[in-house]
C-alpha cells in the first residue's frame, strides 16, 4: 500500500500553517524541515533526552515522539516564538545572566519546558524546578545554574505581571 | 532513527477505527493513542506497522466519571488530566499517586490511561493499579464491546487479551474504602521502576479487614500478590510493622524474577520484599488516618 500525505493545518509561534505530510513526519522534523525552524533541536529521538521540547496547546510534549499528523489543529510553540523582536523572552535573559548553558544543546526544550513550570506556578521553589526540570537532559551544567535561571526569570515575570496590574 | 512509512487515518467514530482495523488486517494495523510507547518503538523500527489509526479524533474516549461506586476513565485521557483530576484524588487515590511516578510531564502530557494499559509493559505502574483494584477493562471489537478483568487481561510482556481487532474504550476502577500506597524503586527519578507496589487496605476496627496488593518487575507481567494478601487479613492494623514484614515474605517466596541489567534476580526480590512492606505500612497508617 503506497504511503500518502495529509493535510494538517496548525499554529506555530501564532501563524497560522497548512501543510501536506507523509504520516511519518516526526512534529520536530517538519518544525525543522518544513518550516526551517531549526531552534527545536533533535537529540534521542526516542523521548528520553527533552531536547525537542515544544508546547502543544500549552503543553510540554517531546516532538520526536510525536507525528506531525497528531498536532492537526493544535497552536504550537517553539523557542522561536519566545522573543519579542529583540527583546528576550525574561527566561532566555536569565538563562544568558545565570550562565544556565555551557553547549547550548538542551537549551531550547529546557527553556520551553520551564514555560510550562511558570505557567503552572509562577513562585516555584528551587527543589520544585529541580524536580520538574528532571525531564530534560543537560550534559554541561549540572543543573544548578538552569534552576538559578528559572527561579531568576520566575522573579522577573511576576514583578512584570504586578507593574501591569 | 525515523520511523518506516505506513498508512494513517484518524476516524471520528470507534465504529470506523474497529472497522479500519478489520479491513486492514493485513497491514499489521496498530492503533495510535498517545504514541509515547509505540513512537519510540517505531523510530527504532522494532515496530513497523503498515496502517495506524489514530484514536485522537474518536469522539467519546476520553474523559472522567463516576457511576456510583466506579470510576470510569476513558481510554484516551490522557495522564496528565488524571494526575490533576480532583475526581481521581478522591475516588482513585491509587491511580493518581501511580500516574505521578509514570516517566516525565512531557510524556504524561501525551501519554494516555488506555495506552498504558494495552502496551502492558511489565515494568509499568498502571497494569498494577488496575490489579489491585480489581478494574475491569473495556473493549470494542466487530463483536461488539465486552468487559474484560484485570487478572484476565495481562497475558504476558507487552501481550494482553485484547484481540488484534479490538480497541479499549475505557477502565472501569471500583472505589476503594481504606488507605492506597504506589511504591516504586528505579535508578534514576521517574525512569521505569525496577520494583512498583500497588497497595491497597481496608481495616475492620483495629484490624486489616482485607488488602490488595500488586508487584511490577518480578514476573513477565504485573502480578497480585495474594499470599500476603492472606497473611495481612486480620492482622493488628495499630501496629502493621511485623505482619508487613511477614506478608512480604510470604509474597516473594515463590517468585522467580528475572536479571537484567537493571537489576539480578536476589537484588529484584529484595527490592520487592522492602517495597512491598513499605507499601502496606503507608497504605495502613493512611487507612488509620483517613477514618
Amino acid at each position: 500500500m503506497a504511503p500518502t500525505t495529509c493535510t494538517i493545518s496548525l499554529t506555530v509561534n501564532g501563524h497560522p500553517h497548512v501543510a501536506e505530510v507523509e504520516p511519518r513526519r516526526l512534529l520536530v522534523d517538519f518544525l525543522r524541515e518544513d518550516l526551517g525552524l531549526v531552534g527545536t533541536h533533535i537529540g534521542c529521538e526516542h523521548g528520553v533526552c527533552g531536547t525537542c521540547t515544544v508546547l502543544l496547546n500549552g503543553a510540554s510534549i517531546r516532538s520526536c515522539i510525536t507525528f506531525a499528523v497528531q498536532a492537526d489543529g493544535a497552536e504550537i510553540s517553539t523557542v522561536e516564538g519566545l522573543a519579542r523582536g529583540a527583546e528576550m523572552h525574561p527566561l532566555q535573559d536569565e538563562f544568558s545572566e545565570k550562565q544556565g548553558l555551557q553547549c547550548g544543546y538542551c537549551t531550547p526544550g529546557m527553556l520551553m519546558r520551564a514555560c510550562e513550570i511558570l505557567a503552572e506556578n509562577p513562585d516555584p521553589t528551587p527543589a520544585e524546578v529541580r524536580s520538574a526540570i528532571a525531564s530534560n537532559l543537560c550534559r554541561c551544567t549540572g543543573y544548578q545554574f538552569i534552576t538559578e535561571a528559572v527561579i531568576g526569570a520566575a522573579a522577573r515575570m511576576r514583578a512584570t505581571k504586578e507593574v501591569a496590574s | 532513527m525515523k520511523p518506516p512509512p505506513f498508512s494513517y487515518a484518524a476516524p471520528t467514530t470507534l465504529a470506523e477505527a474497529v472497522g479500519l482495523l478489520t479491513e486492514h488486517a493485513e497491514a499489521e494495523p496498530r492503533v495510535l493513542a498517545g504514541g509515547q510507547s509505540l513512537i519510540p518503538l517505531m523510530n527504532f523500527r522494532l515496530a513497523k506497522p503498515g496502517y495506524l489509526i489514530d484514536l485522537r479524533n474518536v469522539a467519546g474516549l476520553s474523559g472522567i466519571r463516576r457511576e456510583g461506586d466506579i470510576l470510569i476513565i476513558g481510554a484516551m485521557t490522557r495522564m496528565s488530566e488524571v494526575e490533576r483530576s480532583p475526581e481521581v484524588a478522591v475516588a482513585a487515590p491509587l491511580l493518581a499517586e501511580a500516574v505521578g511516578l509514570v516517566a516525565h510531564t512531557p510524556i504524561r502530557n501525551s501519554g494516555t490511561i488506555g495506552g498504558s494499559l494495552a502496551h502492558a509493559d511489565p515494568a509499568a505502574e498502571l497494569p498494577a493499579v488496575a490489579l489491585a483494584s480489581d478494574a475491569d477493562l473495556v473493549a470494542t471489537g466487530p463483536a461488539g464491546t465486552r468487559r474484560i478483568a484485570a487478572a484476565e487481561f495481562f497475558s504476558g510482556p507487552f501481550s494482553t487479551a485484547l484481540a488484534p481487532d479490538e480497541i479499549l474504550t475505557e477502565i472501569r476502577l471500583p472505589l476503594w474504602p481504606g488507605g492506597h500506597a504506589f511504591v516504586e524503586f528505579s535508578r534514576i527519578h521517574a525512569n521505569f521502576a525496577v520494583i512498583g507496589v500497588a497497595a491497597l487496605i481496608d481495616l475492620d476496627g483495629d484490624r486489616i479487614g482485607r488488602a490488595a496488593l500488586a508487584i511490577t518487575g518480578v514476573a513477565p507481567t504485573a502480578i497480585r500478590a495474594t499470599a500476603a494478601e492472606d497473611v495481612l487479613a486480620g492482622a493488628d492494623a495499630t501496629d502493621v510493622t511485623a505482619a508487613a514484614a511477614e506478608a512480604a515474605g510470604a509474597a516473594v517466596a515463590d517468585l522467580t524474577p528475572p536479571g537484567d541489567l537493571h537489576a539480578s534476580p536476589q537484588t529484584r526480590l529484595a527490592l520487592a520484599r522492602t517495597y512491598l512492606r513499605r507499601g502496606i505500612e503507608l497504605a495502613t497508617s493512611r487507612a488509620r488516618n483517613e477514618r
